[in-house]
């Protein structure tokens, strides 16, 4: 074994938040999680030790690690060591003919759904348990809804049973990151409102890695609504950490205003984008966001026939594909729309394996989190920014 | 031991190793204060040594898989094939098992990241497992390797080889094939070099606190 | 009543005199004034200002007394140097009958404090359909001048044009809290960058730069002035120097934490940021500043909207908008205009006393607040230590709520005294605890 290399020194919290922080403000936001480094005689101290020498006396200038709220919480090194350690997990699971491992015997994930989702929720009771944790299912129906006093009450009753994880799936933005400071165990974005869905982006990566050898130098466009997709959110900052050349396809009005500001290309032309992608990512689009005016505003555009017409991915558009272009979903397609009900099957092949790798992934998620002493990856959520313009 | 070079004079002509590491490891070091107990030669014979054992103990190596602990201990079960194949023609399968998930002192570090685990195509049913790691210390490594392997079958019969035993078992634990005993104490450290991983081939023992 | 002797004062930050204040009015400025018997303040040399007049203040009696109270409301305004606020209109009941603007008239008179000056709605229930008795709550001992139905837009454009119209027989104001609602279906920051990537729907600059601009329009129409609430872009800042420039009778109010905190601060998603309008960029903050400084934008208003934890410690898209402002307007505006030489202490006197009192007009009548500093003029004075700082604990605060956005930040300058008609409110910084003395503004 080589001798001790510094503990991994990191980016400047600011620079790993969507827009930055303050880094000042970052830098001292959890005194109490600054903890020494140990003596970096592991294999994940040496992966993650690459972004920076560490501080002449060995003290880790960033607080731990502890949540994975956001796909820029992963630095590259952080993500690479989540989709190795998700291939390795994978393998294992694999080869083994039982199908538990030891490794996280004794904690508790708290997998929190303020929204239905049987799908991602499965996945991470899955993983949890082929680590054996003990898994908690706390379903909080129409809490959305309702004050977020509701949020902090349970975000207590979960700290009171001792929680080492939450996974949190929330139908506003930013739940997650609120509950981060309300929890001492780690919480693992689920999923939030229009923000984010970290652990798709990674799945997503993971199968791509699978089906073309490689993320880094991917051309991936991600077609549709990504004015409300935090999947698209999750992909466009993960991909660009991991090398991948991002484009963007929808009609104007389902892509934000700022969407420039991103680390990727924006095309309201998919025919154009097709002939050079090796990934197609086709987002869900809901119908409620056509049609006539209402109390939710505005329709996003005319009709499923013309949104069809101009971004959906029919027998034609994807024979404009590259042989190996691969063409992605995350699920539930609306067939017919976004995706013709013939590339739909040819597609789910690629949804089947999907299924596979979102466990692995979270698998390797909840080791690196709460594997060992402490987290191998993730952030914490900056305290309340102390600037203003002067 | 002496510590002086010496060139490697094989009996038989051994398994080359590359004779430069895979990139991105640079040849290891020796560490400040650390000497060399076996190196070069010695290592080899060593390795030689344990092959003749187990040829011997295994009736040739019928049905026998070697199971190596990443990341020298892989490197060790392949060259131990090499060698059987070179003295019997025994063609004997090797992988590679980690142990990590398995490991009971997960806790006291950030988590590691996993080395690979890979059984070779016949598996591990009925068959006689060796496993195969440089150091045996507490036997706390071997006692998780114990368990990931009962995870992937159910092997006629389970062998540990080891290329060095430094004591201190802090388990009901012992080695069927030893290359070297060395009485250490507790605060020293014990570091096996190899030329595929590190460049060179040695043991050094070391002042306290770099140990693994 | 006693006299006070202010002794070594700068009046507006100028050269040090002795100031006198006697029966509610002040009646000497001197260097050297004999003590007499006067009780004595020593000022140090800190600067003197009138009695900063907010206009626009949640008290949120009656209705939510558990997030703010009319006592505790003026405690923190006397404690930030105010002595008179105005009261927005969106209680429960909502303030749009002369019976709820004379409660709230008579809670701030007792409460003694500092004077409070009811805003009445403009619309009944603060529904935007029918116009409420505007004039009822005119005649009514709150004496009410400033209409608006804040916190929602009178976004129909006819409805608007004939509110801006009847005020004028009383000499009223409309003051527009500018969204236009069709823009801003379930809101939650400012639409930009920031938004785009933390997935919370934006509240696009245009919605309300589109009502300004049609507000203006419909003011100079109908020849009546017209007031806009905490504008917060740059092009807000653009279309009323437009407006001015034409000789329309528009006024408007920019907060303290529109002058400081940019829309950035929402990445935490801490909802102590979430405010409507919303934070905006840096960009627009600095057209604020120097839309202040100018004179485009005519004052500082707190905008002060105390909410209770619950509404609070909560999603951001769950959570109530709003912050609490009274205690900190003058240090945020110390430190975001007159440290970097962008506005005089005299200036400051103009931006957040003679200006609101008078497009509130409450520079007139018996008690008038906002009047300059000047024998004969009525003692609402507040004496300022420049060169003291203080850093801002919610949980010292004398607003019943905690959602200040500025907890942790330290403010330049400090409010030692403030004194309402001649009467202490606040001495060395606290509240002086004694029952109401003064008779309100009769």
């Amino acid at each position: 074994m080589r001798t001790a290399t510094r503990g991994p020194a990191t980016p400047p919290a600011a620079t790993r938040s969507p827009s930055g922080g303050d880094p000042a403000a970052a830098g001292t936001a959890t005194p109490g999680t600054a903890a020494p480094d140990t003596p970096a005689q592991d294999t994940a101290t040496r992966d993650t030790a690459s972004a920076g020498a560490g501080n002449a006396d060995g003290t880790d200038p960033r607080p731990m690690g502890r949540h994975l709220l956001s796909a820029a919480d992963l630095s590259l090194d952080e993500a690479t060591l989540v989709l190795d350690t998700a291939e390795e997990l994978a393998r294992v699971s694999q080869a083994a003919t039982v199908k538990k491992l030891p490794t996280l015997r004794g904690r508790t994930v708290v997998n929190l759904f303020f929204e239905d989702s049987t799908r991602t929720r499965t996945s991470f009771e899955l993983a949890a348990k082929r680590l054996s944790a003990d898994v908690i299912n706390f379903s909080a129906k129409g809490s959305s809804v309702s004050k977020g006093e509701t949020l902090k009450d349970t975000a207590l009753t979960l700290e009171a049973m001792g929680s080492d994880a939450v996974v949190c799936r929330h139908s506003w933005s930013g739940a997650p990151a609120n509950l981060a400071r309300w929890v001492r165990g780690s919480v693992v974005n689920a999923g939030d409102g229009t923000h984010e869905h970290p652990t798709q982006a990674l799945l997503d990566a993971y199968t791509m890695r699978q089906r073309l050898g490689r993320v880094e130098g991917l051309k991936v466009t991600i077609v549709g609504d990504v004015l409300h997709s935090r999947v698209a959110r999750s992909n466009v900052l993960l991909l660009h950490t991991l090398g991948a050349d991002v484009t963007l396809v929808a009609p104007p009005t389902l892509l934000p205003v700022g969407v420039g500001a991103w680390p990727a290309a924006v095309s309201y032309d998919l025919d154009a984008v097709l002939p050079t992608s090796d990934v197609v990512m086709m987002l869900r689009v809901q119908r409620e966001r056509m049609g006539p005016a209402g109390e939710r505003g505005t329709a996003y555009f005319p009709s499923a026939r013309e949104y069809a017409r101009r971004y959906g991915l029919d027998v034609r558009r994807a024979q404009a594909l590259p042989d190996r272009a691969v063409v992605m979903h995350p699920g539930p397609m609306v067939r017919g729309m976004e995706i013709s009900p013939e590339v739909a099957d040819g597609v789910r092949s690629t949804i089947q394996e999907q299924v596979a790798n979102g466990v692995s992934v979270r698998m390797a998620v909840l080791y690196l989190l709460l594997g060992g002493a402490q987290p191998a990856i993730g952030s914490v959520p900056s305290e309340p920014g102390r600037r203003g313009l002067s | 031991m002496t510590a002086t070079p010496s060139t490697p004079s094989p009996v038989l002509p051994a398994t080359p190793p590359p004779a430069t590491p895979p990139p991105g490891r640079p040849p290891t070091p020796a560490a400040p204060g650390s000497r060399a107990v076996l190196q070069g030669s010695d290592v080899l014979r060593v390795v030689d040594r344990i092959a003749h054992e187990l040829l011997e103990k295994t009736g040739g190596g019928q049905d026998v898989v070697l199971m190596g602990i990443p990341t020298r201990g892989t490197t060790l079960a392949r060259r131990l094939a090499a060698r059987m194949a070179a003295f019997e023609g025994a063609t004997v399968p090797t992988g590679s098992l980690d142990v990590t998930l398995y490991r009971d002192d997960l806790r006291l570090k950030r988590p590691r990241a996993l080395e690979p685990t890979a059984v070779p195509s016949g598996g591990v049913d009925g068959r006689l497992v060796v496993l195969v790691d440089d150091v045996l210390f507490s036997g706390r490594t071997v006692r998780a390797a114990l368990d990931a392997l009962a995870d992937l079958g159910r092997p006629r019969a389970v062998q540990l080889a080891v290329l060095v035993d430094r004591g201190h078992r802090e388990l009901p634990i012992r080695a069927d094939y030893v290359g070297k005993n060395i009485p250490t104490s507790l605060g020293e450290s014990v570091h096996v070099l190899l030329q595929e991983v590190d460049g060179r081939d040695a043991v050094l023992l070391g002042a306290a606190g770099e140990q693994r | 009543m006693s006299a006070w002797l202010l002794r070594d004062v700068r009046p507006y930050g100028e050269d040090a005199v002795d100031v006198r204040l006697v029966d509610g009015r002040i009646a000497e400025l001197g260097r050297d004034l004999p003590t007499g018997d006067s009780r004595v303040l020593d000022g140090a040399s800190g600067v003197l200002l009138p009695g900063l007049v907010d206009l626009h203040t949640h008290l949120r009696e009656p209705g939510r007394e558990d997030a703010e109270t009319v006592e505790t409301g003026t405690r923190a305004a006397a404690l930030g140097g105010f002595t008179a606020v105005h009261a927005m209109a969106n209680t429960d009941p909502v303030a749009d009958t002369a019976g709820v603007v004379e409660q709230v008239w008579r809670l701030g008179r007792d409460a003694g404090h500092c004077d409070v000056a009811p805003v009445g709605a403009v619309t009944i229930g603060l529904a935007g359909e029918t116009m409420a008795e505007l004039g009822t709550m005119a005649d009514s001992a709150a004496r009410v001048r400033v209409f608006s139905d804040d916190g929602r837009c009178v976004s129909d454009a006819g409805l608007m044009r004939r509110a801006l119209e009847y005020v004028k027989a009383f000499d009223g104001v409309v003051a527009q809290h500018a969204q236009e609602p069709r823009l801003t279906v379930g809101a939650q920051m400012n639409e930009g960058v920031v938004s785009s990537m933390l997935g919370l729907t934006g509240w696009p600059a245009v919605a309300e730069e589109a009502v300004i601009a049609r507000d203006c329009l419909l003011a100079a129409h109908v020849g009546s002035r017209l007031h806009v609430c905490h504008v917060s872009t740059a092009g807000s800042v653009e279309l009323v120097r437009w407006a001015k420039s034409k000789g329309w009778d528009v006024t408007v109010e920019v907060t303290p934490h529109h002058l400081l905190l940019t829309d950035d601060l929402a990445t935490t998603y801490d909802p102590v940021f979430k405010v409507n309008p919303p934070l905006r960029t840096a960009a627009d903050v600095e057209a604020l500043r120097a839309g202040l400084a100018d004179g485009t934008i005519d004052c500082v208003a707190t905008d002060h909207a105390p909410h209770a934890l619950e509404d609070k410690e909560a999603e951001w898209g769950a959570a109530l908008p709003g912050m609490t402002g009274l205690e900190t307007a003058l240090g945020v505006v110390v430190e975001t205009m007159v440290a970097p030489g962008r506005l005089t202490w005299r200036q400051v006197a103009q931006r957040l006393s003679a200006a609101p009192a008078r497009i509130g007009r409450l520079d007139e009548g018996p008690s008038p607040q906002g009047r300059p500093l000047a024998v004969g003029e009525p003692a609402n004075v507040v004496l300022v230590d420049p060169a003291a700082s203080w850093t801002v604990d919610p949980r010292q605060s004398a607003s019943r709520s905690r959602n200040t956005p500025f907890a942790g930040r330290t403010l330049p300058s400090r409010v030692v005294a403030t004194f309402l008609r001649g009467r202490p409110t606040v001495l060395d910084s606290a509240i002086v605890e004694t029952a109401h003395a003064g008779p309100g503004r009769a």
